[in-house]
């Protein structure tokens, strides 16, 4: 039979789109059953007004998630105190398609677009997470454009870094180079503080919306906010 | 009560003052809002007031958090008692938000707000909004507002439901034609505040390009996009080197200047390195926040003495100053008292903190 810690660690590799960060680290998994091969899995959110397009692509994802486990045959997960509850939760479960749990009001069947404009951002930021801790680390500004990636020191940055842009579909080769735009274009070296500006200023909006939501989701559910702390 | 109002007139000449420095304050966006029980029509509306509540209750200073109940609906009083009494607010300009759908007289419409003009004209602006929706009838009714209210600003909430409709962009063809009439009328402040939904329902609502694209075809217009942005600080920031006719109103973000200080010096760092110091204006939300605290920590915002903020440039007395008051006294053509403009005489005008990067 399989362990709640194999069905937490498969939920642990959905992340919430905007925030860039797993539902499990974020507490958005506020329950878990599991019998005899079927999981049911609750969620919640830190507002009832979330944005339900993101609601919808986190219930569909934590699904999949689920079934992924060996042994799982079922899997049910039910979003709660969400305006679009009711539409989500029937969507997902009974297979619609973000388009029909939403008729009229969506203008295609997916959220691909939105799920790849959002992993673009995220990519964006780890970049810049990953480059000023090795500008930090004695690196200069020159030698991060001439790097490529097997000149990288490992670190748990550089890591993430590597799955974000695995998951553009861009070239993680030893030789790629390091500082790359979304597109997988070299960024050429006279360009590369200017992007590297920018990027600070989409890291610093992911976090920040995320040290935020995190806050109203402990307003919401009276809970320990776990990051606060370190804020 | 009445007597104490009285007064009023006095303190609100005395400007708020610390290490002998003086700030002239506009609050550009708070609201007179009704959610009570009465007035709540649904469960969207009764969700709206909890999701507001939950803003309030997680960034405010205990000492500033109320209770639900009395959350849902304050008074005229607490109003001027919080902005004009103590909270060091020189002129207010309430702004309305509709939300027929989940209030039954609505949330803060232009009529409640616009009692408080009628009753202290020296102290409040309020600004109406329109709704595309409506088609032609919604620009008889753009007309009909201007020559009832005067306003010189918009507020458009475009996540707004309306029926089956939940929501709308600003380049949608009735918006711009709503745009044109605000033009022609002379209404040349649009606030533009984006909310969780938006037609098509896939897309993302709180995306700005919108903004973007319109504040190109109405140059002589002022875009103010309210919380700057906040949750796309980034998409924000960018159309803002684009367009100089974009400002930011931070309403949202002065509050984690308590809670998230960390949070709140990156935000200003970042907004005042792309968008500068002239185009941002000070708003608290009220009643989701209260000036006084606001004020209070915003005039005495040091970045933190880190690594991270070395980079950033400082933020002077002057620059709080048209942070504070002086950008929303120009765009509102708010009377600015003598020894404010005094203040401001040696200072060149449009100088940037710093100049972004143009990552074009």
């Amino acid at each position: 039979m399989p362990t709640r810690e194999a069905v937490l660690d498969a939920l642990s590799g959905v992340r919430d789109p905007e925030l860039d960060e797993p539902i499990t680290d974020l507490d958005f998994v506020s329950g878990l059953e599991i019998e005899d091969g079927a999981a049911f899995v609750r969620l919640r959110l830190p507002t009832y007004f979330c944005a339900p397009n993101f609601a919808y692509l986190m219930v569909a994802d934590a699904k999949a998630a689920v079934l992924s486990v060996a042994g799982i045959e079922q899997a049910s997960v039910v979003l709660d105190d969400h305006y679009a509850s009711d539409e989500i939760n029937t969507g997902v479960n009974e297979h619609r398609g973000f388009d029909g749990a939403f008729p009229a009001q969506a203008d295609g069947d997916d959220l691909e677009e939105l799920r790849t404009t959002f992993r673009r951002k995220s990519f964006v930021s780890r970049q810049e997470q990953l480059c000023r801790a090795l500008l930090s680390d004695e690196f200069t500004t020159l030698d991060l454009s001439d790097m490529s990636l097997e000149d990288v020191p490992p670190s748990r940055d550089f890591e993430t870094y590597l799955e974000r842009r695995a998951e553009l579909g861009l070239d993680i080769g030893p030789d790629a180079p390091l500082i790359v735009d979304p597109d997988g274009n070299r960024v050429p070296e006279e360009a590369v503080v200017q992007h590297l500006r920018f990027a600070r200023t989409v890291r610093v909006s992911i976090e920040g919306n995320a040290s935020l939501c995190r806050g109203l989701l402990a307003t919401r559910y009276g809970i320990q906010d776990k990051k606060e702390a370190t804020a | 009560m009445t007597v104490t109002w009285l007064n009023w007139g006095r303190k609100g000449n005395l400007l708020y003052e610390k290490d002998s420095e003086k700030y002239f304050v506009v609050d550009e966006h708070m609201h007179f809002w009704d959610a009570s029980p009465e007035n709540t029509t649904n469960k969207y509306g009764e969700g709206f007031i909890k999701c507001f509540y939950d803003y309030h209750a997680n960034l405010s200073p205990d000492e500033y958090t109320w209770t639900f109940e009395k959350y849902r609906k304050y008074t005229e009083e607490d109003i001027m008692h919080d902005l004009f009494e103590v909270g060091h607010v020189d002129k207010a300009i309430l702004q309305s938000t509709y939300l027929t759908d989940f209030y039954d007289n609505g949330f803060n419409t232009i009529e409640r707000n616009h009692t408080l003009v009628d009753k202290y004209p020296d102290k409040f602006l309020s600004n109406f909004g329109f709704d595309p929706r409506n088609e032609e009838k919604g620009l008889e009714i753009l007309e009909r507002d201007f020559e009832k209210y005067g306003s010189k600003g918009v507020k458009l909430y475009t996540a707004e439901w309306k029926g089956e409709s939940h929501g709308w962009k600003l380049d949608d063809p009735w918006s711009l034609k709503h745009l044109e009439k605000c033009q022609e009328l002379g209404i040349k402040n649009i606030h533009v505040h984006k909310g969780p939904t938006i037609w098509p329902l896939n897309r993302d609502a709180f995306d700005v390009a919108d903004v973007d694209r319109t504040a190109t075809l109405f140059p002589d217009l002022n875009f103010v996009v309210e919380h700057v942005g906040l949750p796309r600080l980034e998409d924000f920031c960018w159309i803002g080197t684009q367009e100089p006719n974009v400002y930011g109103g931070l309403a949202v973000a002065m509050p984690f200047i308590h809670a998230k200080p960390r949070y709140f010096a990156q935000i200003i760092g970042e907004l005042l390195y792309w968008i500068g110091e002239d185009r941002l204006m000070f708003a608290s939300d009220y009643a989701i926040w209260q000036p006084k605290w606001l004020v209070e920590k915003f005039v005495d915002f040091q970045y933190p003495e880190d690594p991270e903020f070395d980079d950033y440039a400082e933020i002077t007395t002057e620059i709080k100053r048209k942070i504070l008051g002086l950008n929303a006294a120009r765009l509102y053509d708010i009377e600015v008292p003598e020894e404010m403009q005094l203040a401001t005489a040696g200072s060149a005008t449009g100088q940037i903190a710093a100049d972004p990067a143009n990552p074009a």
